[in-house]
This record gives structure tokens, C-alpha cells and sequence, in this order.
């Protein structure tokens, strides 16, 4: 069979595999809709979290990223993995102890407070959206990519799969579904990177891998450790050393900050920890979760290192003077035609050269070094097949998590505890699955006409998370004295000040988004810290000012500080 | 309430908040600190192959972090059970 065929047959399986399990484990009640009716393992939900946290960006792009930046990229790798410790250590058990649906139910009774509720579900719906758009993109690209249809139609197939089971399974069918998508979407990855390791330095592992040394072309050791390579490589070339950073250190630090604290403040991910039986299964399932992850994480790095190398030396040769087009392996010339990768001979000489500076020949897109590592790779066509399918069911597992999200904030937060308190358990999923179906649509919209700045989109919804929900639930916990007028404040603040900036230098004044205009050198991508700390500061001001908590709600925090009584999540 | 009286919570809560800080100040020094803050003393010092502050930002904070989110967990879980709070 030829790779396309296969692609077909892979993709197609999988597709299928997601439906069919969304039939057998779809939702009866609003409680299955919204939290799996509370009864998920705590590792089989840590697989299904960790599927809908990794997106088609952690999949596809950052190795590409880490790849071509080398240290700087390193803040991605700790800032989505280090928030998992903040939700385990300071959010998850509290939370599930509490014992609702949604996030903004917890903000909603802990302040006591119908605008905090509404508050809470603004930053919900807008983080959410942020998100879902730019999946629906990365969905399209990938069906554009490898199975020879246009984005849109890519987008067309993708809202379907995804509307067909969220809307159908709720948060049970999403749960399972998303375990199946995890085991595809690790294999993919794993496959190619393993792969390379063996060849290029003998060791199994890639994480061992990428700190040994090369093996020469008699399968020998060469004495030369891979990143000694890679940083001489670089050099010589005119960039800056791979295992050195060239960023600020104080952007670093707070790009770093923002992600981990937005990552702790994403209603998607805090969702997950309301659907364990126990509170002691909330704690088991953080970690479970990061296990998962740091699967995929910590081979990234790896993965980024073994393509730098190959690249280089594919483009460049082994004697640094450049490779003859003519001679060019043929995945250069299949992705020429798709146009993330260019040639330029400025010379004249036949040859390819990349270099920083004016020596360089070569164009090259980032988001190409996950999808053609088979490829350069030489590895077989089943393996190109699989990535394919791997970046769809990361595309597809985050979509559906975070439309449930959506569809949530819709019928529950704002039509049954605002809007219309009195309908019954089956209007109120019969809304939840129009919202669903609502937002897919929106989503499908946004993936055919991206706003045209999706990643700078994405620093928004982390930035937000960061400095409107983070603070506003740990102190809700850790704090029995803050009030609602403190919270409601900090969220504004918080909120305000990071939108402000993100729009003032991304939207408004692109041309000046330098680090000499910057605040104190921070990028709007780390932003999200310092919004962090002003809502801290604000809503600490604020709270002195004004009349302290209620004695309910007072012992209300004190009842959720520790496991016993837990019931399952509930709607009362 | 299920705690014998207002003190014991008190003291659940506080031993609690004790081991959380412990914990997150570990979490900042392996992120924050080696990864970033101290990463060019670190690189100074190769660890199985690597300059040290880059393999605490690319893999060794994450290792880290798992250590702490399982210990958390298994001195939680005990914790509830010396203050008989643990769920039935």
C-alpha cells in the first residue's frame, strides 16, 4: 500500500474506534454529561486529561519550536508541565471536596456572589474559545497535509467527529474516547523518536539518547557528544548555541510563571478533577496525569535535538559546504510543494545551504519537524501514517474537552443558576448539547477564517487563566477572610490589566512589541504573572476595606480543607 | 465537623500548609532556580552528557515534579488518616 492509502486506512480506524466508543459510553444525565457521573478511575482519568491538555500544538509545533531555539524553548517544557504540581498541591483535592460541576460554581458559592459566578464565566468562555479555534486550524492542517483535501473540508470533517461524540457522550463519552486518543497520539510520537535514537546514538531511550555520544557510520561510538555537535554546529553557522539561551532572563522567568499558573487556571484542565470519586483519587490523578504527559514532554527535547542534527546535515552535508539540490532527499521536494520549506540559490551553485545571515539559502517552516521526522528518518510508511492520525487525535481530544467546557458554562452556570434556576435534569442536557453544537460551529468558523493570530491568541487565554481564575480560587481555599468585593476586584484587575497589555502590544502596536518598550523587559506572553500579582494585591487592598465573609461560607471553606464527607459531585 | 474540636482542625490545616510550602519552595528552586535563574552557573557542571542547568530546564524539573506531586500525595493521604478526616 501507498503511504496515502495508508494514511486513509490508519485514520479511518481511528475515527471509527472514537465513534464506537462514544455510542457504548454515551451520557444519560446532566451528572454523566458533566462530570462522567464522578465514578472515572483515577489513572484512566489521568490518561484522559493528559490527551486533552496536550493540543495539536504540544504535538505538532514544539518540538519544532525547541528545535530551532534550543534552551529558550525550555520554558514551554517547564511552564506546561510545572502547573500540574500547583493543581495537585493547591487546587485539586480542595475542589473536588467542594463537590460541583464547573469553576465558576466554586467562585459562584465561595463569594457568595452572582457577578463573581458571571465573572468566572466570561474568562471560562473566553479561554475556551481562544483555544478551540486554534485546534480546529491545527485539525485542517494536518487533514490538508496527509490526506490531499483542502483546510476547510479538513475543518468540515473535524467539527463533525468532534460534535458527533461530545454532543452524543458528554463528559463520559469525551472521558473514554480521549483514553484511546492518548494511546494513539503517544505511539505516534514515541515511534519515530525511538527510532531515531537507536540509529543516531544506540541507546533506546531518547531522553538518554540526546545526552550520549553519536554513533559514526559503522555503528561505532565517535567520541563526540550529540549537544557538543549541535552547539558547534550552531555556532559555526551564526547561531546562538543550542544549550544557551538568547532571551532575557527575566522574560524567561515570567513567560515560564504564566504558563504554569495559567496552566493551574484553566477551567478545561480543573474540570477533570470534579469527575474522581474520592478526594484522595483527585490527588492520585494529578500525578497520574503528569506521568502522561511527561511521556511526551520529556521526549520532546530529545526528538527536537535528533532533527536539528539530521536537518543540518541533510541540507548542509557532512563537509558543512552544502548538498547539491538535484541530490536532495526527496522529503525536501515533497514539502517544497507545500511550501514550508524554500530554496533560494543566492550563489548560483546548485547547491542548499542553511545558515544565519546572508549565507542562508533555506526557508524553513517550524511546524515541519514533527510531520516529516519519518521521513527524514527513512523510516516506513505506516510510521508517516500513524503521525498523521497522532496529530489528529491531539487536535480532536483538547477540541472536545474544551467544547464541553463551553457547552457547560452555557446551560449550567449561566441558564440553570441564572437564568431559568427551574428546568428539569432533561432540558437542562437538552441545552447543553444545543450549546455544544452552538460552539462547535463557532469553533469550525474561527478554524476556516483564523483570525490570523492564533498563537498570539493563545498568550491571551494562558494569561488570562493566570490572572483572573488562579488567584481567585487559591485564595477562595487557602483564605477564609477574603470577601467578595477582594475577589471580584482582583479578577478585574488582574483581568483588565493583562488584556490591556496583551492588546496594547500585539493588536495595536505590533511595530513597537520589542523588549526596550516592554514592562520591565516582559513580553505580553509572561504578562500573565505580573496580572497575577496585581490581582493578589488588589483584591487583598480591597478586602480590608470591606465587610468581612458570612459565618456559612466561612465554614463552608473550612468543610472543604479536609477529604472526610466527600459525596460525589452534585448539583446541590 | 469531624474533627474532635477547633484546635485539631487547626493543627491539621497548619501541618498541611507546612508540607504544600516545603514542597513549592523544592518546585521553584528545580524550575525557577536551576532551570532559569542559576542555569549559567549550572551549565558550568556535565551531568551523563549534559551541561547541567539545561538538562534541569529540558528534563530534570519534570522529573522533579512527579517526585513532588506522589510524595504530596502519600504524606496527604496519611495525614487525613492521623486526624481520622480520611474519606470511608
Amino acid at each position: 500500500m501507498d503511504v496515502q492509502t495508508l494514511t486513509y486506512t490508519i485514520v479511518g480506524m481511528t475515527f471509527a474506534l472514537y465513534i464506537v466508543i462514544a455510542i457504548w459510553s454515551r451520557a444519560g444525565s446532566t451528572k454523566e454529561f458533566y462530570v462522567a457521573g464522578g465514578g472515572v478511575h483515577p489513572i484512566v482519568n489521568g490518561m484522559a486529561t493528559a490527551a486533552d491538555w496536550m493540543s495539536a500544538a504540544s504535538f505538532i509545533s514544539l518540538a519544532g519550536i525547541v528545535s530551532f531555539v534550543g534552551y529558550d524553548g525550555s520554558v514551554y517544557i517547564m511552564g506546561w508541565t510545572g502547573g500540574y504540581v500547583l493543581l495537585a498541591l493547591l487546587m485539586a483535592p480542595y475542589l473536588r471536596k467542594f463537590g460541583k460541576f464547573t469553576v465558576p460554581d466554586f467562585v459562584g458559592d465561595r463569594y457568595y456572589s452572582q457577578t463573581a459566578r458571571t465573572v468566572a464565566v466570561i474568562c471560562a468562555l473566553v479561554v475556551s474559545f481562544t483555544y478551540i479555534a486554534g485546534q480546529m486550524r491545527g485539525t485542517g492542517v494536518v487533514f490538508s497535509r496527509f490526506l490531499e483535501v483542502d483546510i476547510d473540508t479538513g475543518v468540515y470533517i473535524g467539527m463533525a467527529v468532534v460534535f458527533f461524540y461530545s454532543v452524543l457522550g458528554g463528559m463520559k463519552g469525551i472521558t473514554y474516547t480521549q483514553v484511546a486518543q492518548y494511546c494513539v497520539m503517544i505511539f505516534a510520537f514515541m515511534v519515530p523518536a525511538i527510532f531515531l535514537s537507536i540509529m543516531m546514538t544506540g541507546h533506546f531511550f531518547p531522553q538518554i539518547g540526546f545526552g550520549s555520544e553519536l554513533l559514526d557510520a559503522s555503528g561505532n561510538n565517535s567520541g563526540v557528544y550529540l549537544l557538543d555537535k549541535l552547539d558547534g554546529l550552531s555556532t559555526q553557522l551564526g547561531f546562538a548555541e543550542y544549550t544557551v539561551g538568547t532571551k532575557d532572563t527575566i522574560d524567561v522567568f515570567f513567560i515560564c510563571g504564566a504558563l504554569m499558573f495559567g496552566t493551574a487556571g484553566l477551567p478545561h484542565v480543573i474540570v477533570r478533577f470534579f469527575t474522581v470519586p474520592r478526594v484522595k483519587d483527585a490527588r492520585t490523578s494529578a500525578g497520574w496525569t503528569l506521568v502522561f504527559i511527561a511521556i511526551l514532554y520529556t521526549t520532546i527535547p530529545a526528538l527536537a535535538a535528533f532533527s536539528r542534527v539530521n536537518m543540518i546535515e541533510t541540507i548542509n552535508g557532512a563537509d558543512g559546504q552544502g548538498v547539491s539540490h538535484a541530490e536532495a532527499p526527496s522529503w525536501i521536494n515533497s514539502w517544497e510543494r507545500t511550501g514550508l520549506i524554500a530554496w533560494d540559490d543566492k550563489n548560483g551553485d546548485g547547491k542548499m545551504f542553511y545558515a544565519k545571515g546572508e549565507t542562508n539559502e533555506m526557508t524553513i517552516d517550524r511546524d515541519i519537524i514533527v510531520l516529516a521526522t519519518p521521513e527524514i528518518a527513512n523510516l516506513p510508511a505506516w510510521v508517516i501514517a500513524l503521525i498523521a492520525a497522532g496529530g489528529l487525535a491531539a487536535a480532536l481530544s483538547t477540541s472536545a474537552g474544551l467544547l464541553l467546557v463551553i457547552s457547560t458554562s452555557v446551560s449550567h452556570d449561566l441558564l440553570k443558576k441564572n437564568m431559568m434556576p427551574d428546568i428539569s435534569d432533561k432540558r437542562e442536557l437538552m441545552y447543553a448539547r444545543m450549546a455544544a453544537g452552538v460552539g462547535v460551529l463557532i469553533a469550525g468558523y474561527f478554524g476556516i477564517n483564523p483570525p490570523g493570530f492564533v498563537a498570539a491568541v493563545v498568550a491571551i487565554a494562558f494569561g488570562l487563566a493566570a490572572s483572573s481564575l488562579f488567584p481567585a480560587i487559591t485564595m477562595g481555599i487557602f483564605s477564609k477572610k477574603m470577601n467578595k468585593e477582594g475577589a471580584i476586584s482582583g479578577m478585574a484587575a488582574g483581568l483588565l490589566f493583562s488584556i490591556g497589555y496583551i492588546v496594547y502590544f500585539k493588536f495595536l502596536n505590533p511595530a513597537i512589541n520589542t523588549a526596550e518598550h516592554w514592562l520591565f523587559g516582559i513580553s505580553p506572553e509572561g504578562i500573565g504573572l505580573l496580572g497575577m500579582c496585581l490581582n493578589f494585591v488588589v483584591a487583598i487592598l480591597v478586602c480590608r476595606m470591606t465587610a468581612p465573609v458570612p459565618q456559612d461560607v466561612q465554614e463552608m471553606v473550612e468543610a472543604i480543607r479536609f477529604p472526610k464527607g466527600s459525596g460525589e459531585a452534585s448539583d446541590h | 465537623m469531624s474533627f474532635e474540636d477547633k484546635s485539631k482542625a487547626d493543627q491539621y490545616w497548619q501541618e498541611n500548609i507546612n508540607l504544600v510550602i516545603k514542597l513549592l519552595v523544592i518546585w521553584a528552586t528545580v524550575s525557577f532556580g536551576f532551570g532559569i535563574l542559576l542555569v549559567d552557573v549550572l551549565n558550568a557542571i556535565t551531568f551523563m552528557g549534559f551541561k547541567l542547568g539545561f538538562w534541569f530546564a529540558q528534563q530534570g524539573a519534570i522529573y522533579v515534579f512527579l517526585v513532588l506531586i506522589f510524595y504530596y500525595r502519600a504524606k496527604a493521604n496519611k495525614l487525613d488518616e492521623k486526624y481520622g478526616v480520611q474519606e470511608d
